[in-house]
């Protein structure tokens, strides 16, 4: 707020003029995504590039849905994603209760060895993770996608739900302890309904961090028809260079249910950025 | 008549430490195998795969070869290109992110209209997938019908001739630059915004007061108490500059041409996964998880001192 104490119609200007450049910097890309996808094949590589499509088509969305198992690959999307997202709430939220609200030996360096956790580059175990997998008979699998996505998403959200937890006053606690309610009944009763917002916000990162995921999903799969979007997509575009209207469609139903979620929850995911830090 | 106390509930009256410490550790039953299976133990596999000539069919039969993985790498003129690309990619895209992101941020920290719209609309980059963003700058800088050389060569009249920006190793590590810029921004103005709401309006003003002009407020009262936040940001940012991975795997066909526009991960993806290489992959990424950990004590540490001077 530091323009504001003095402002001007000029300084207004700036303001709004500066903001809209940088809109356009960010929008642009996508809206020629948009119309590329919209485009008969033969406008691609048409000279001058144009932002709003001459002819407009639904053949690419039409072809790439029907092409290599489209339909397929949405479902393995969605189903690693669900999984990946139930398992992760339960255990990551057990974890977050044990650390927040239970006493035991051990609870500094274990959660120690979380935040450690946090720090490794994912990107820099995929050797040993795909060792272990394949060891564990999980190599080309879903459950070797979800574990993985599982334990990787673990740590931050732990961390993210450990807050949430911390700030439901004792009071409570004692009330349900009196009652004779055992730790699980606190937990399920007490807890989880009192972190909604804390619950919605890992609900989100985790389901678009498995909707996107490309590393892992690259190496831990091999049978064209077990694929995820972003794998098939990145392989589509390899395999048929100059088809970027196909390319484009494909992508853009794979945003489709990014932007849905982002735009419904935008309120969690603000805060869910700013409390922990964690990337969209 | 009171029933006698089941076991349970005697154990509650009296919260013995065992029975507590036996909840708790069945609540952390589940997460801790998930974390230690999948994370600390490939963690603690891949520094000895590194120390091994592995063999991926055999691994019982795999050669000890000591620190040969690691001296081959950095002898390794690719690795070095590599580290360096890497290197470079964080040096410009940490500090263009950081500054324009200050900028935006300060920009939606004014009375303006529209605010959650201009908000949602730059964190567009960022909710989207790393695989769709870099389909996005490859067509862009496409050199037949690509955007950007229409607008250096027709509307601008900058270039001559369309520049072939994804067949040079050089004019590659434009779009890769720009793309890690062009993606990140949005997440740290978000960061920047909220640390920016924090500060007491009250002190801009009294600044204002004193006749302290909006730069020298920026300068004075602003940025020292983003400091914290500065540096969050910069640990964040740097670590994920050298984790280059996905643009450079699918801009460059995973290191074209020649094997000159590697990032430090897509070496690693390819000596493991093309080459068969697992040695030498795991050697590269303990190398680049121990610069990673260096690095991020190193800022830790820088931030802990400016805050105590």
């Amino acid at each position: 707020m530091f323009l504001s104490t003095e402002r001007s119609w000029v300084q207004q200007a700036v303001v709004y003029g500066l903001l809209i450049m940088g809109l356009v910097i960010v929008v642009v890309p996508f809206l020629l995504m948009i119309s590329t996808s919209l485009k008969p094949q033969q406008y691609t590589f048409e000279y001058p590039p144009r932002l709003i499509p001459s002819e407009v088509s639904f053949t690419n969305y039409v072809q790439a849905m029907g092409k290599d198992l489209f339909f397929r690959y949405f479902l393995n999307s969605l189903l690693v994603a669900v999984l990946t997202t139930a398992t992760t709430l339960l255990i990551s939220s057990m974890l977050a209760y044990a650390f927040a609200r239970l006493d035991f030996p051990g609870k500094e360096p274990l959660f120690y060895l979380f935040l450690v956790g946090m720090m490794i580059p994912p990107v820099t175990l995929i050797i040993p993770q795909f060792l272990v997998v394949k060891a564990l008979k999980l190599y080309d699998s879903y459950a070797g996608l979800v574990i993985v996505y599982v334990a990787m998403s673990l740590a931050m959200q732990t961390f993210l739900l450990r807050g949430f937890f911390e700030g439901i006053p004792g009071e409570l606690e004692d009330a349900v302890r009196i009652d004779g309610g055992s730790p699980w009944t606190i937990f399920w009763r007490l807890i989880l309904p009192l972190s909604r917002p804390g619950l919605a916000t890992v609900t989100i990162f985790t389901f678009l961090y498995s909707w996107d995921e490309f590393p892992w999903a690259h190496v831990a799969i091999k049978e064209t028809t077990r694929r995820t979007l972003p794998i098939a997509i990145a392989l589509f575009q390899n395999q048929h260079l100059t088809q970027w209207g196909q390319v484009f469609a494909a992508s853009i139903v794979a945003l489709l249910p990014v932007v849905l979620v982002f735009a419904l929850f935008q309120r969690h995911f603000i805060r869910g950025i700013a409390t922990t830090g964690m990337k969209g | 008549m009171k029933a006698r106390p089941s076991l349970m509930e005697r154990c509650l009256a009296v919260p013995s430490r065992i029975y507590r410490a036996r909840t708790a550790y069945l609540f952390l039953l589940p997460g801790l195998v998930l974390f230690v299976l999948f994370l600390i133990y490939p963690m603690a596999y891949s520094l000895r795969i590194s120390f091994y000539d592995w063999n991926v069919i055999k691994p019982l039969k795999s050669e000890f070869v000591g620190l040969d993985n690691y001296k081959a790498l950095l002898a390794d003129p690719i690795f070095r290109r590599a580290v360096l690309n890497t290197l470079a990619y964080t040096a410009i895209t940490v500090p263009a992110q950081m500054i324009l992101a200050l900028a935006v941020a300060i920009l939606l920290d004014q009375r303006i209209r529209g605010k959650t719209f201009f908000r949602v609309a730059y964190y567009l980059p960022v909710i989207t997938s790393w695989v769709i963003v870099t389909l996005i700058f490859e067509y862009l800088f496409n050199s037949q019908a690509g955007l950007i050389n229409y607008l250096l060569r027709d509307l601008l009249g900058l270039v001559g001739e369309p520049i072939r920006w994804l067949a040079d190793p050089i004019l590659t590590m434009v779009p890769i630059n720009l793309l890690g810029i062009w993606k990140g921004v949005g997440w740290s103005a978000i960061i920047l915004l909220a640390a920016l709401q924090a500060i007491p309006a009250e002190l801009l003003e009294a600044a204002a007061i004193d006749g302290a002009d909006p730069w020298r407020r920026l300068q004075h009262v602003t940025l020292p108490l983003l400091r914290p936040t500065l540096v969050f940001l910069l640990v964040v940012l740097v670590i994920g500059g050298l984790n280059l991975y996905i643009s450079v795997l699918l801009m460059t066909n995973g290191g074209q041409p020649l094997d000159l526009t590697h990032s430090v991960l897509t070496l690693m993806y390819k000596e493991t996964f093309d080459r068969l290489n697992f040695g030498g992959g795991a050697a590269i990424s303990y190398l680049l998880t121990a610069f990673v950990f260096v690095v991020s004590l190193v800022q830790i540490r820088l931030l802990r001192q400016r805050v105590e001077q």
